[in-house]
């Protein structure tokens, strides 16, 4: 079954310099892992969210707002879709995931299930 | 933050109770309530770490089952210390150390481990490798090698089908015995006595624990490729059983494939199975309608085949296409029966569908592999791209193939072939010996109504191969 791994981060947290050459070798091993393991159906990092554009309908009528959203609290930085048997599974690589970055990170992902009417 | 997690648990299993069907033998996933959910947890990192884990153990102590062995004991520690402590930050290196640890513990207390070791006849070789062993440093090329080492073992010619199907779950699918009992619809004592002579004929073989070179390599690749299909095809189109379809095998099949297109990447073959299964697999939410009734492929709603596979499934068939030409060679079996199931795929609707393609690409997989239940499926494309009486000539010049005897799909492309010529009677008489002849129960009941159905045009062969 499919699960969407989404990774949220709090920009008041962040950390300055982004992620540093050691989470992102990290990373990349671990991608390569699940890439190995089978499960890894697609995955990527999203552009800043200042880059956005977000169109929002309401009665009707649709808005088309730019970035910057400083109102933001939480954003997501990224993504990966899993391929996996079960949700304890996708939990277990989510986990590894997050292990990768150091206590500097304040980070959290949400796990979902695709929709799959079987 | 915390109390959202028992919430979510909750939420999470309540939908699964309702939405699963008690008679699907479903896998066992998160149980409910704390302990189950650690439980769970630890079994998700097995089936992420047995494989490479039991590899790397066969190749220290040169014995599949006193690997497994090993790797079992590592599994009990975690249950038992990863509930409480939490599960480690790299659980694979935690698992390999803690066999390790195990093992040379053994040897050194001479309990039945140096006695296994004595009697396979390296003893101090081995105990001396396992103590310079260093997990944590494992570069990934050896792990890889490792694996393909496994991958080859579990799948070596000389054990029977079944023996294969179930080591190679078992070992590199990370299924329990159980599990594999379930979703084959046979009792657990005969699955745990398959794998058991299957090991037992390894190691009396004495069956090197290695990656086949050259030629032999070519030979042996088609046996773990078969394994893999065989999983798929069980999952796929249940051969017995009430049900049409067993996803999680289909899962487990698909899965496989693509470990192995890491594993091998230069063979073309290997993006070809993967090709194949994805594509197959992009219907599996079309093949079947909500009352779990069969879906014939041509009368599938083509908007509910996943797209993301599919397009996986292209990008396997072009990396097939690409290797293969890189060695001058044309198209191998696989990657044909990916090619007809691309051609499928792309077309927007039933009667777009280019079957003079699929007949020539089933002309091409019938001569590569000299099979018969190949030109059966060629019948249905020529039927579809020249006619029935066309169709029905391919079939009639093989009809009395030997393998083809209790071919339930013979009788039933002939049955719809004779339908669409408006000779009803003959019609009805395959679709009533195909009825008989088939073990799954939904194509039965599908079989039925074609015979109350006649008079009726239908689309043909849905049950084909490439369903």
């Amino acid at each position: 079954m499919r699960f969407m791994m989404l990774l949220r981060l709090d920009p008041a947290t962040l950390p300055e310099a982004g992620p540093d050459e050691k989470l992102m070798t990290e990373m990349g091993e671990l991608i390569a892992d699940m890439t190995k393991a089978g499960v890894l159906v697609d995955t990527g990092g999203l552009r800043p969210l200042d880059e956005s554009v977000r169109i929002r309908q309401t009665g009707g009528q649709q808005t088309v707002v730019d970035g910057p959203f400083a109102e933001a609290k939480e954003f997501i930085g990224g993504y990966c879709m899993l391929d996996v048997a079960d949700q304890a599974e996708a939990k277990a690589w989510a986990s590894r995931f997050l292990a990768l970055h150091g206590p500097e990170w304040d980070i959290e992902t949400e796990i979902r299930q695709v929709e799959s009417p079987e | 933050m915390l109390s959202l997690v028992p919430v979510a648990e909750k939420a999470e299993n309540e939908t699964t109770d309702t939405g699963t069907d008690p008679t699907t033998p479903a896998r066992t996933g998160a149980g409910t309530g704390a302990g189950g959910d650690a439980r769970a947890a630890v079994e998700a990192v097995w089936r992420i770490e047995a494989p490479r884990l039991i590899a790397g153990l066969t190749r220290l102590v040169r014995d599949l089952d006193l690997a497994e062995e090993l790797a079992q004991d590592a599994l009990v520690a975690a249950l038992e210390q990863w509930p409480a402590e939490g599960v480690p930050r790299n659980p694979g290196a935690w698992l390999t150390t803690t066999a390790k640890r195990r093992a040379i513990d053994g040897i050194r207390r001479n309990e039945r481990l140096a006695h296994r070791l004595r009697l396979l006849g390296h003893e101090q070789e081995i105990a001396q490798q396992l103590r310079s062993w260093e997990p944590e440093a494992a570069d990934p090329k050896g792990i890889q090698d490792d694996l393909l080492r496994l991958v080859f073992t579990a799948c070596h010619p000389v054990l029977g089908r079944e023996a294969r199907v179930a080591l190679t779950l078992r070992l590199l699918g990370g299924l329990t015995t159980d599990e594999i009992a379930r979703a084959f619809l046979v009792p657990e004592p005969t699955v745990a006595q398959r794998i058991v002579r299957a090991k037992r004929t390894i190691a009396a073989k004495r069956l090197p624990f290695e990656v086949p070179q050259g030629a032999e390599l070519r030979e042996r690749l088609a046996s773990v490729l078969e394994v893999v299909y065989l999983v798929f095809n069980e999952g796929y189109s249940a051969t017995a059983g009430e049900e049409w379809m067993r996803p999680a095998l289909c899962e487990d099949a698909l899965r496989l494939a693509r470990v192995l297109t890491g594993l091998l990447p230069q063979e073309p073959e290997v993006h070809g199975l993967a090709a194949l299964l994805e594509l197959q697999a992009s219907r599996s939410r079309a093949r079947v309608d909500s009352a779990g009734a069969p879906v014939l492929l041509l009368d599938q709603d083509r908007s509910r085949w996943d797209g993301l596979l599919v397009r996986r499934g292209f990008a396997a068939l072009a990396r097939a296409d690409e290797r293969a030409r890189a060695r001058g060679e044309r198209p191998g079996p696989y990657a044909l029966q990916a090619a007809i199931a691309a051609c499928h795929a792309s077309a927007p609707t039933a009667q777009t569908t280019d079957w003079r393609a699929i007949a020539r690409l089933y002309g091409a997989l019938a001569a590569s592999t000299g099979s018969p239940v190949v030109e059966v499926n060629r019948a249905v494309a020529v039927g579809m791209a020249e006619g029935p009486q066309a169709g029905l000539a391919v079939l009639d010049a093989v009809a009395g193939a030997p393998a083809l005897r209790d071919y339930h799909l013979l009788p039933s492309v002939r049955g719809d072939l004779l339908a669409r010529l408006g000779r009803a009677d003959e019609a009805r008489a395959e679709f009533e010996r195909a009825a008989a002849l088939t073990r799954n129960e939904a194509e039965r009941a599908l079989l039925r109504e074609r015979v109350a159905g006649l008079g009726v045009r239908h689309p043909p062969g849905g049950t084909t191969m490439d369903a």
